[in-house]
């Protein structure tokens, strides 16, 4: 049997010839090039969208395959390791394998959701009376902790009572995003994953 | 990393410490084996407890956790006095040569200048003698001056010996022996070794330092800067690197400028509070010379028109700490009352702990939380978590739907520093929405109010740029662009933060990042990596310099003049970092000015960056030391072998001493036990509590628990033990195992225990189970104390009991 490389082993299958003739964990791909066996894999037409694992930091490239449905939604088919990348070649780990689990997950929050001071439970609300509450309190706090001169006389323009602490799955554009929205509100209190 | 994951192929020895990358990072793992089997690499592992990484290594090493300083002082003094140091390197390339003030010393575990009542180092006698006729740092190239930072090292070394090693780690003194002699062949210049280390080295009162070691003795052995070297930091989320690059921290701006200080008016007196100052007449110095640049840029980026030259490109704008405000600082406050509100965006304060009782206390003392999440945390449920009367928390608390990372584009960056720009693949899930879109909106709202109601010091939310088509919508690709910066007089990308200007003329969010996003498009989108090697990796190192991009300027191997001897040529010809072709160096992108002849008399030294133009041996950036040191954990069952009056670090912040509270450290009469946390490979922290296939793989918490010690106690694997500390306790299942087991530490056996961190009382094992994980938070038990430096927590050193439930 001649040695397929992962790569052109995806090229059959993206071009809708593909093997499905499974012995043990591999494909005889020889069989199903010789046969052209009619079959539809699962990503044929799909669009393939590039990705990284969202999980530690090596890095890996993930190939991600959608399909526009008829009633205009997207369907996650798919989600692999990028045979290109000189990160991972490919692989993935067992996070990394699940992640369209993490991507599609009926446990996500559906709304926003306000629990007022001493209630005991969550209440569905709109995204405008979140963000104007926060808004409100964001500038209630910051008021009531901005020392523009401390006691040295030096001018020093901060919000001492407001800390703002994330950004390790943002993407680097939305990290550097919050750090300017942050310092402009004139924030010291802020962190990230990075010593924890 | 200095290096990245591709790298470590070229290594010839790969030290492991303070990391598991076979479970913690397996794809990264593959180029450790790589290096093991194309290239007959030797691995060693040094941990507490036998991982799969200890499985396919040459030699295995049990060392008590956080004695690691010890394990390279050892190894430094190994290679110090038997002279297998690189000594080219090491004269050329370190601050061997540079001789210390008079005055300098250390003494029963204090170096010179303590302050017992304040608990801190007056640093003043960690510098350089001045030379009278320079101006700069007096050097003596034959290292034998008794105050050279050569001398003074071997002095403080010697006390290292293995004896003392074994005494401290726990390693056996032959075992330590027989790696002494593998890591001393690695000074040879055809020989490389890398060091590859996580968070087992930094979750430590001593983690800045414990690093510190490892990368003194890679100078020693002239192994910083060299393909298949170097010091690699494994990192633990998926862009933790882009996101400390950008500054969500306290200390500093983005690309590591320094926050400013209170009494800094000017931002002359910002730049020479905290720009490196040049040492030697031959050092560049680039980052001292430069940082006003990189600043002016910054502000110019942030404030517009708003910034000029008459108003110091509005300096005063920046926010100055008063004091520490980093992670434990947050809940501190908020402990004190002074804290009001937190916004967590995908990340839980309640799991991460340390001290995660106190941490869930101090959230119950805020005004307002708002947690920004596609799903649900402990942070966002703990006012009604297991055994909480959810009438009694006060905190008015906001959950925020978030989307997913493949719900948006932008880049993540890795380990390696490589810059990956990822696709959109979904559009945001019902009402998710984005979290940079969320906070413009808010941002905009309370700007709003200020407008109509005033309010303190608007001037700086008025001013902030927004130069987005929806500036409540920006796109991250309209970030990108404003990351890299540009030439306001041309409206030109800018192609390289040598061209900034201290002017006003030049913008740059981030000044590591320009050159990543030019006119020609985003450099971060290119994918030529390996379905074509020839083409896509012409030096045939790994470099791949078209996959990608990595700060600074696509360079692969940061400090990479270093790899190359005096005259420009490789240490080790067949694995080049760059090199001297006569007119210009080639290989990778040079850490270096691409034409400068190394010969020339005028040549800048090679680390370019430092103030010295050489590797620092010794340094007086750090608040606890020039020269790393052993302190024991704060709570530890042995004294310090090496001065047992100063045994913990004397300078570590007590938070809780410090704020009146009452003590929360065990002692061991109480706790007798070592405790270290961990990751398995089938959890990320804590989200992956929702993903079910990963909870089918790891359905329940448990500890690691030695077969001696769980025969004493009639504990069997599956049994349900308690383990407590001082300051809380979990209920799981006990793994009974030999990974672990004693060790002999200062002449007394010492157990160690391991506890995976992934539980808590949100999650699919938490819905399933009686007590809805009530006591599953790893976190409960570790102190509430960090590095002296970084303030990085101690997680990975602590005292518990243990008893069978």
């Amino acid at each position: 049997m001649p040695t397929v490389t992962r790569r052109e082993f995806l090229k059959v299958g993206v071009a809708g010839a593909g093997a499905v003739a499974a012995t043990g964990l591999g494909f005889d791909i020889a069989v199903a090039e010789s046969t052209r066996v009619k079959q539809n894999l699962r990503i044929a037409g799909a669009k393939e969208l590039h990705s990284i694992c969202p999980y530690c930091a090596v890095g890996c490239s993930l190939v991600a395959y959608t399909r526009q449905k008829s009633n205009g939604t997207t369907e996650l088919l798919q989600i692999e390791g990028d045979p290109d990348s000189p990160v991972n070649e490919g692989r993935l780990c067992p996070k990394g394998a699940t992640a369209m689990q993490l991507a599609i997950s009926p446990r996500r929050v559906e709304s926003p959701q306000y629990r007022a001071s001493g209630a005991t439970g969550w209440k569905s609300v709109s995204w405008d009376f979140v963000l104007d509450k926060i808004a409100n309190n964001v500038k209630a706090s910051r008021d009531a902790s901005f020392i523009t001169t401390d006691g040295n006389g030096s001018t020093v323009n901060r919000c001492e009572g407001i800390a703002f602490a994330g950004g390790a799955a943002f993407s680097s554009e939305e990290g550097y995003f919050a750090t300017k929205l942050m310092r402009g509100l004139g924030l010291v209190h802020l962190e990230q994953q990075a010593r924890v | 990393m200095t290096n990245h994951w591709r790298d470590i192929r070229h290594a010839d020895l790969i030290l492991i410490n303070g990391a598991n990358p076979a479970e913690a990072h397996p794809v990264g793992f593959q180029w450790f084996m790589r290096a093991k089997l194309d290239r007959g690499a030797k691995l060693i592992h040094a941990d507490p407890r036998f991982t799969r990484t200890s499985a396919v290594a040459d030699m295995y090493l049990r060392i008590r956790t956080g004695s690691d300083v010890a394990y390279f002082g050892g190894l430094i003094n190994h290679v110090l006095q038997n002279n297998l140091f690189h000594d080219e390197y090491v004269r050329n390339y370190t601050n061997a040569s540079f001789v210390v003030k008079d005055g300098y010393g250390f003494n029963d575990g204090l170096f010179s200048g303590y302050d017992p009542d304040k608990r801190t180092y007056n640093i003043a006698t960690w510098a350089y003698e001045s030379n009278a006729r320079t101006g700069y740092a007096s050097r003596d190239l034959t290292l034998q001056h008794p105050r050279s930072v050569f001398q003074l090292m071997k002095a403080h070394y010697s006390r290292y010996t293995p004896e003392v090693v074994s005494s401290i780690t726990g390693i056996p003194v032959d075992d330590f022996k027989k790696v002494a002699d593998l890591v001393g062949q690695m000074g040879k210049p055809d020989k490389v070794m890398t060091i590859v280390y996580a968070v087992g080295l930094t979750h430590h009162t001593t983690g800045g330092q414990l690093i510190r070691s490892g990368a003194v003795l890679q100078l020693l052995l002239g192994n910083m800067g060299r393909p298949g070297g170097g010091m690699n930091a494994e990192r633990g989320h998926a862009n933790i690197q882009g996101n400390t690059d950008h500054a969500i921290s306290w200390e500093i701006l983005p690309g590591y400028l320094r926050i400013p200080a209170p009494g800094q008016k000017t931002i002359a007196d910002y730049v020479a509070a905290s720009a490196p100052k040049k040492s030697d007449p031959h050092s560049w110095n680039f980052f001292g010379t430069n940082y006003s640049k990189f600043m002016v840029s910054t502000l110019k980026a942030w404030y517009g028109d708003a910034a000029n030259k008459d108003n110091e490109f509005a300096f005063n704008f920046v926010p100055k700490p008063a004091q520490n405000s980093s992670w434990m600082s947050i809940y501190d406050q908020a402990l004190k009352g002074k804290m009001e509100g937190l916004i967590l965006s995908g990340m839980t304060a309640a799991s991460i702990g340390p001290d995660s009782n106190q941490v869930r206390q101090a959230l119950g003392n805020l005004k307002w939380l708002v947690v920004m999440d596609p799903l649900p945390t402990t942070s966002s449920e703990f006012w009604h978590a297991p055994g909480v009367d959810a009438s009694q928390v006060k905190t008015e608390v906001f959950m925020l739907p978030t989307t997913h990372w493949i719900e948006k584009d932008g880049s993540f960056v890795n380990s390696g520093r490589w810059s990956q720009w990822k696709d959109q693949v979904l559009p945001p899930e019902g009402q998710a929405r984005h979290d940079h879109w969320i906070l413009a909106d808010l941002f905009q709202r309370v700007k709003k109010l200020y407008q109509s109601q005033g309010g303190k010091f608007p001037d700086p939310i008025n001013s902030l740029t927004f130069a987005y088509k929806d500036p409540a919508k920006p796109e991250l690709d309209e970030i990108a662009r404003e990351i890299n910066g540009k030439d306001l007089s041309t409206g030109k990308q800018m192609t390289s933060f040598a061209n900034l200007k201290d002017d006003g003329t030049t913008t740059t969010g981030d000044w590591i990042y320009t050159g990543s996003y030019l006119d020609t498009g985003n450099l971060m989108k290119r994918r030529q990596g390996i379905q074509d090697p020839k083409a896509n990796d012409p030096t045939g190192m790994g470099f791949y310099p078209n996959w990608a991009w990595s700060w600074p300027l696509n360079r692969r191997v940061m400090y990479n003049r270093a790899s190359a001897d005096l005259d420009g040529k490789p240490w080790d010809p067949a694995r080049p970092g760059i090199a001297w072709d006569g007119s210009k160096w080639v290989g990778d992108v040079p850490d270096y000015p691409a034409t400068m002849n190394p010969r020339d008399p005028n040549a800048y030294l090679p680390f370019i960056m430092n103030g010295e133009g050489v590797g620092r041996l010794f340094s007086n950036g750090m608040v606890d030391g020039p020269f790393p040191e052993h302190y024991e954990p704060v709570e530890s069952p042995v004294a310090n072998p090496l001065h047992p009056n100063n045994s913990a670090s004397p300078v570590a912040f007590l938070y809780d001493k410090a704020a009146g509270r009452p003590n929360r450290f065990g002692t061991p009469q109480e706790f007798p036990y070592i405790a270290t946390s961990y990751r398995l490979t089938e959890h990320e922290h804590y989200v992956t509590q929702h993903v079910p296939h990963l909870v089918q793989l790891q359905p329940k918490p448990f500890v690691e628990i030695p077969y001696e010690l769980a025969s004493q106690k009639g504990i069997k694997s599956g049994d349900q033990v308690r383990v407590s500390s001082k300051r809380g306790k979990v209920e799981v299942l006990a793994l009974v195992t030999k990974r672990l087991g004693p060790m002999t530490v200062a002449g007394q056996k010492v157990y160690q225990i391991g506890i995976p961190i992934h539980w808590g009382y949100v999650g699919v094992s938490a819905d399933s189970d009686p007590s809805h994980g009530r006591y599953w938070l790893a976190n409960a038990l570790t102190p509430f104390v960090g590095d002296a430096n970084a303030r990085t927590p101690e997680f990975k050193a602590f005292l518990v009991n243990l008893e069978k439930m």
